[in-house]
């Protein structure tokens, strides 16, 4: 069978041997070039928004720089490092266009800045960048981003790191910084309640910027006193970020700081209403407050909508990422969200007691099937992709039994509801001495595997069947190859044990994941590699090499022979087992990829990442498809609906979120965890959504009636406000507190019987 | 916006004179101020960057605590080159110095002789990790089996025997335990949800209906076990339904019954004169008591009075002369001295009361001596203030009345036998007055003997 094509033209995105980070990938329909700028100082800058690409073709180049209020200089020493970088990349159309460009610069300013350049070819209604450099391309790298993918090691004196740094290169009166920031916050504070909420969100960014120029520029006392009198007007969900800023009180320590980078290259977005920026706007030059206005310029996103300006609720469900919100085009890319068809299967007529099962069996099953998936017929589902969109392997015999072990397993499934709580049994791992940091659990629900931090992965099997390995060759060889039970007869017997263990890795392993067909198993660890393990021999077949950093998080294709891994150097990838190099990389992270997850019809993958996003990307082309924003921690579990057409994800701030993917929304939001939660799922036929989490509970929540009363009349479709109703306690149905035992998987059996487990840690 | 906030961000660096410190261990003495002082900068920045990382691999293995190996990792993350040697695998102590001028904080590193460790029998090896697996809940219910924390907690039951009216807030039950556990991260919550959602009050549970009346048939058979095995004639079984009582985390339901069995059988028995009965009701007593999940205050008006009767009661079995009903005595003592200890109270006096039953029965001249002796028992276990106060005073009295029975004409067989008892016994709290003795509490000695045979 063919795996996705492999070609250099297909992969989307070649890391970058110096170490440049692969352009954030948009979705197609190119946001539109801004409305020309009508003020002086909106011109300020455009050359963050230029050379956004890494290793593509020559990526059109927007508008040139408009330099009306900023230095000249700083400007074009940032255009030398472009064109540098450029000319290494061998990137000669472009450094010759943009060469070209650059030398007009000088004489046509204000001609140049009067025809942005920018390839955008429609308008989206509403969508209207603050500035010139909404420029496709523009929104996620500038330049030399934390130099981490591909394995390449920062180098320290890069001209591209020097360039983005010295965009810092503002000369105000260091002493007025903290006047500029309290004059704003009176501003705001001062301004109608309506505008006050979302003029609010501008007090983190620009804090954050104002602190970092006055530490570039070296006024070390002023960053200081500076940050002591304002970080406490922050929200408190940006602690974290905080955290790390307050440690950052000298230049030469920006050099190697991800964080500060995430904040110079990417622009932090903030979704406003005309009105309340039309105020701002107005606010800033009254006050010729240019110290603010360049960074409202340079540094952010503002994506101005028309309409009632949201309330304080509304965006506090919303913001919390590391980057600000998502735009709203972001989300605009259609998703196929529907499942696959099922392929019939012919029934193996052995004998006939089973065919008349069988027979009996298979309408049973579709019977089920049509239930939880709602609106699915027996011909394709409208929301589904293409059958062949991604090439998938064919079934093979065995997969074929399973199946149909599934769907009489399906046919004793116990239906679930508020009124029919599930069953939990829970595997605790005793004598773990908190090494426990993986666990996984086949389909069938007859082996668990723990991934463990001495290294070591352990297989266990939970059914009284034995785990046998095959025979050594020589033994093999002995045995009569025509005889019937020859399956039988290859394995071993002697060694066979309820517990297996897998040496291999050289770190903890931090996540684990059983291929569909029980016969292989995936591992990541510390150590960087991803380990595929034979489940015949209890062996392992292949080390795969690539994320160099610690893998957080892998997982098999629900169709098997994919799989993805996601990890500290803030990519996932895709993998087929067969090729030794990933065939997608997944860039666009702006911290470490935590969770990734594959979507139930194996078109999509879900990444969780610790810069408080999820992500949703397309196998096919590589593009990223969803930003979904609101969570206020770092996330550590993601779950899809059976029905493929939601996603529940958990982080660190004992919130779950759950959204609708088809319309890239926020649709719900469970509270009640006080600790992480490190495991979500939902039941087979998605009316239960279990989670486990650090605090030492599984909760149990009525996800059928989370997802009945949706609101997605056309406004909210468009604008993307939501607005959650307060009803986690009404459908919070069940909390089971174990002794010690912080729970770290879940797994719902083929029949609704929920199997929880985590490592006993006492006290 | 701020007044919620109650981050705290510290601009900790280390001290410039640490870096001299270092320098010169080094052998690099005249370390100039400016350097040292930028170096110390600098270092506080890297060791700050490496715990940042050091925390990702704690939350990433899962864990609440920080281990040296996250910080090996963060180290390997860096490349910085590890560190070497023997990694400590617990908490080293950070010592302070001072002298001549100068403070120090240091960790004390002995010296290790090679031998030592050489010679030293190997540790034992570790437990392997296994799989054990149980209920959480069935059907939506969770089974009170050890497996899981016990339905209602101490804490639960005794706010509910202490203060009434606010154990009957809705959501009480599950609040305690988890308001405890991760404060951390209830704090990154919205800030503006926090005020209109309590998240963490009115908590979302349905309450579990507390049917003290009603048990499962698992506990019901569970109850007949037990209690047939605490009175019944097999030693072993006892051993182990006492071992129940005393350990399992889901009786709380149970306990009404437990009390009314022990009270109504030593009323029974008391009067049948069945001392093993009597005693292996105070054995149940006693695991009730050290069952640590059970919060026996409720039931102390049905125990109490239980147990006092096995301390003062006239007779207590049927041949006085020659059965040890002094050990039951002296048991039920300690169990009321305990009960004195763990549940009384400004509001209750229970400790008061009970030593001014036993003064009053002590002080009657026409009282038996097998009470005498209950009584003085029990005073005496209560410590040394009641043994100074009470019973010294009357040593004078109480040795003439010995010495008359005693020395005195034959009576009968049982008094002399009872002076007798109350003499050593009185000896030995009085010199226990002075110096301490153990908290009557630990219970330390053997259970009464069950040796006493069976009265039937």
């Amino acid at each position: 069978m063919a795996a996705l094509p492999e070609e250099p033209a297909e992969v989307v995105v070649k890391p970058d041997p110096d170490g440049g980070v692969p352009p954030q990938p948009q979705p197609p329909p190119a946001p539109p070039p801004a409305a020309p700028p009508t003020t002086a100082p909106a011109e300020g800058e455009a050359a963050a928004g230029a050379p956004g690409s890494g290793g593509e073709a020559a990526p059109p180049k927007p508008a040139p720089p408009g330099p009306a209020a900023s230095p000249a200089p700083t400007d074009r020493q940032t255009l030398l490092a472009v064109l540098q970088f450029l000319r290494r990349n061998n990137l000669h159309e472009s450094e010759d266009i943009l060469r070209r460009e650059a030398r007009l610069l000088g004489e046509e300013v204000a001609a140049a800045a009067l025809s942005p350049a920018g390839p955008g070819a429609q308008g989206t209604p509403g969508g209207v960048a603050a500035g010139a450099s909404a420029a496709p391309g523009g929104a996620a790298v500038v330049a030399p981003p934390p130099g981490k993918v591909g394995g390449g090691v920062p180098v320290e004196d890069q001209p591209d790191v020097s360039a983005v740094l010295s965009a810092y290169k503002q000369q105000g009166d260091p002493a007025l910084y903290e006047e500029y920031y309290s004059g704003l916050k009176h501003f705001i504070e001062c301004a109608l309640d309506c505008h006050r909420a979302e003029l609010s969100q501008l007090f983190y960014p620009l804090f954050v910027h104002m602190y970092l120029e006055l530490v570039y520029n070296q006024h070390e006392n002023e960053a200081k006193s500076f940050f002591e009198k304002f970080h406490g007007d922050q929200e408190c969900y940006y602690q974290d970020d905080l955290r790390v800023l307050s440690s950052l009180t000298k230049k030469e320590h920006m050099k190697g700081n991800e964080t500060m980078l995430d904040f110079r290259t990417s622009k932090f977005v903030l979704r406003i209403s005309r009105d309340s920026y039309q105020l701002l706007k107005r606010h800033l030059q009254e006050k010729q407050n240019n110290q603010i206005w360049n960074i409202v310029q340079e540094h952010l996103y503002i994506d101005i909508f028309d309409g009632m300006p949201r309330s304080k609720q509304q965006i506090d469900a919303m913001v919390g990422s590391l980057a600000g919100e998502a735009k709203r085009e972001a989300n605009k890319a259609k998703v196929f969200f529907g499942l696959l068809k099922e392929p019939e299967i012919e029934v193996p007529l052995d004998d006939e007691d089973e065919e008349g099962e069988n027979e009996e069996g298979k309408p049973k099953k579709k019977k089920p099937k049509r239930e939880s998936m709602g609106s699915k017929s027996k011909k394709q589902d409208p929301n589904a992709p293409p059958q062949t969109r991604i090439p998938l392997p064919e079934l093979k015999d065995s997969d074929k039994l399973d199946k149909i072990m599934n769907m009489k397993e399906a046919t004793k499934r116990v239906r679930l509801g508020p009124e029919c709580l599930p069953s939990i049994c829970f595997y605790t791992f005793l004598n773990a001495y908190q090494g426990l940091t993986a666990v996984d659990v086949t389909d069938d629900s007859s082996m668990i595997v723990g991934g463990f931090a001495d290294s070591t992965v352990r297989v266990w099997s939970v059914t009284p069947k034995k785990l046998r390995s095959v025979k050594s060759a020589a033994d093999l060889s002995l045995i009569d190859k025509e005889s019937d039970d020859v399956l039988e007869r290859i394995m071993d017997e002697k060694t066979a044990s309820e517990l297996k263990i897998l040496y291999g890795h050289s770190g903890p392993v931090y996540g684990t994941s059983f291929s569909p067909d029980r016969n292989y198993l995936l591992s990541c660890s510390e150590d960087g590699t991803v380990r595929l393990w034979s489940l015949q021999t209890f062996t392992c077949l292949v080390g795969y090499k690539g994320h160099n950093y610690p893998v957080w998080d892998t997982q098999f294709s629900p169709y098997g022979y994919y799989f993805v891994s996601g990890g500290h150097d803030r990519v996932a990838r895709l993998w087929a087992t067969d090729h030794y190099q990933p065939l997608r990389i997944f860039a666009g992270h702006l911290a470490d990829v935590t969770c990734t997850r594959f979507h139930p019809n194996s078109n999509y993958i879900a990444t969780g990442s610790a810069d408080r996003t999820v992500r949703l990307w397309d196998v096919l082309n590589g593009n990223c498809v969803r930003i979904f924003t609101g969570h206020k921690g770092p996330i550590h579990s993601l779950a899809f609906s059976p029905n493929g057409r939601f996603l529940a994800t958990g982080a660190t701030d004992g919130r779950v979120l759950l959204w609708d993917i088809g319309h890239g929304l926020m649709v719900g939001e469970l509270k009640g965890h006080t600790d992480t939660v490190y495991a979500l799922r939902f039941s087979r036929d998605g009316e239960i959504l279990a989670s486990g989490s650090m605090d030492n509970t599984v909760r149990l929540w009525d996800a059928v009636k989370v997802f009945e009363d949706l609101e997605t009349d056309d406004f909210t479709t468009a604008t993307g406000h939501i607005n959650l109703p307060e009803n986690s306690q009404d459908l919070l149905l069940g909390t089971y507190m174990t002794k010690s035992t912080p729970v770290i998987h879940l797994h719902f059996t083929r029949r609704n019987l929920l199997l929880a487990s985590g490592a006993y840690s006492p006290q | 916006m701020a007044e919620e906030k109650k981050l705290k961000l510290s601009h900790t660096l280390l001290p410039a004179e640490s870096m001299k410190v270092m320098a010169e261990a080094m052998g690099i003495a005249q370390v100039p101020e400016e350097t040292s002082q930028l170096l110390a900068d600098e270092v506080s920045y890297r060791i700050k960057e490496i715990a940042q990382d050091a925390l990702k691999f704690m939350h990433m293995g899962k864990r609440r605590k920080l281990t040296t190996g996250d910080v090996d990792y963060a180290l390997k993350l860096k490349n910085v080159e590890p560190l070497y040697g023997f990694h400590a695998q617990e908490f080293i102590p950070f010592r302070y110095a001072s002298g001549g001028g100068r403070e120090l904080y240091f960790y004390e590193e002995k010296e290790v002789d090679l031998s030592d460790i050489i010679n030293t029998p190997l540790p034992r090896v570790p437990l392997d990790v296994c799989l054990k697996a149980h209920w959480l809940s069935i059907e939506g219910t969770q089974p009170a089996i050890p497996e899981n924390p016990p339905p209602a907690p101490k804490e639960q039951q005794k706010a509910e025997a202490t203060e009434p009216l606010k154990s009957t807030k809705p959501g009480q039950e599950e609040n305690g335990p988890l308001k405890g556990q991760g404060q951390s991260a209830a704090a990154p919550d919205g800030k503006g949800k926090e005020k209109k959602a309590p998240v963490l009050e009115g908590a979302p549970l349905k309450l579990k209906p507390r049917s003290i009346h009603e048990l499962s048939v698992e506990q019901q058979l569970y109850y007949k076990e037990i209690t047939e095995a605490c009175v019944g004639s097999c030693e072993a079984k006892r051993a182990e339904a006492l071992q129940s009582i005393a350990t399992d985390p889901g009786l709380y339901q149970m306990l009404p019954r437990f009390s009314t069995f022990i009270s109504e059988g030593v009323r029974v028995n008391v009067v049948q004169n069945n001392l093993a009965l009597l005693i292996y009701l105070m054995r149940m007593v006693k695991a009730l008591m050290d069952n640590p999940t059970l919060y026996l205050e409720k039931y102390l008006h049905e125990l109490i009075p239980a147990v006092m009767t096995c301390i003062v009661s006239r007779q207590l079995c049927l041949r006085p002369d020659v059965d040890n009903h002094w050990a039951l005595r002296d048991f039920a003592a300690r169990l009321i001295a305990q009960i004195c200890k763990n549940f009384s109270t400004t509001t209750n006096n229970i400790q008061s009361r009970i030593t001014k039953t036993f003064t009053k029965s002590w002080v009657d001249e026409k009282t038996p001596w097998t009470t005498r002796y209950g009584s003085i028992a029990g005073l005496a276990e209560l410590g040394h203030d009641v043994i100074k106060t009470l019973i010294l005073p009357r040593l004078q009295v109480e040795g003439e009345r010995v010495r008359g029975i005693v020395e005195g004409p034959v009576v009968s067989n049982i008094d002399k036998i009872g002076a007798d008892h109350v003499q050593s016994l009185l000896l030995v709290s009085a010199g226990e007055g002075g110096p301490p003795r153990p908290p009557p509490s630990t219970l330390s000695c053997p259970p009464p003997p069950a040796a006493a045979p069976p009265s039937r």
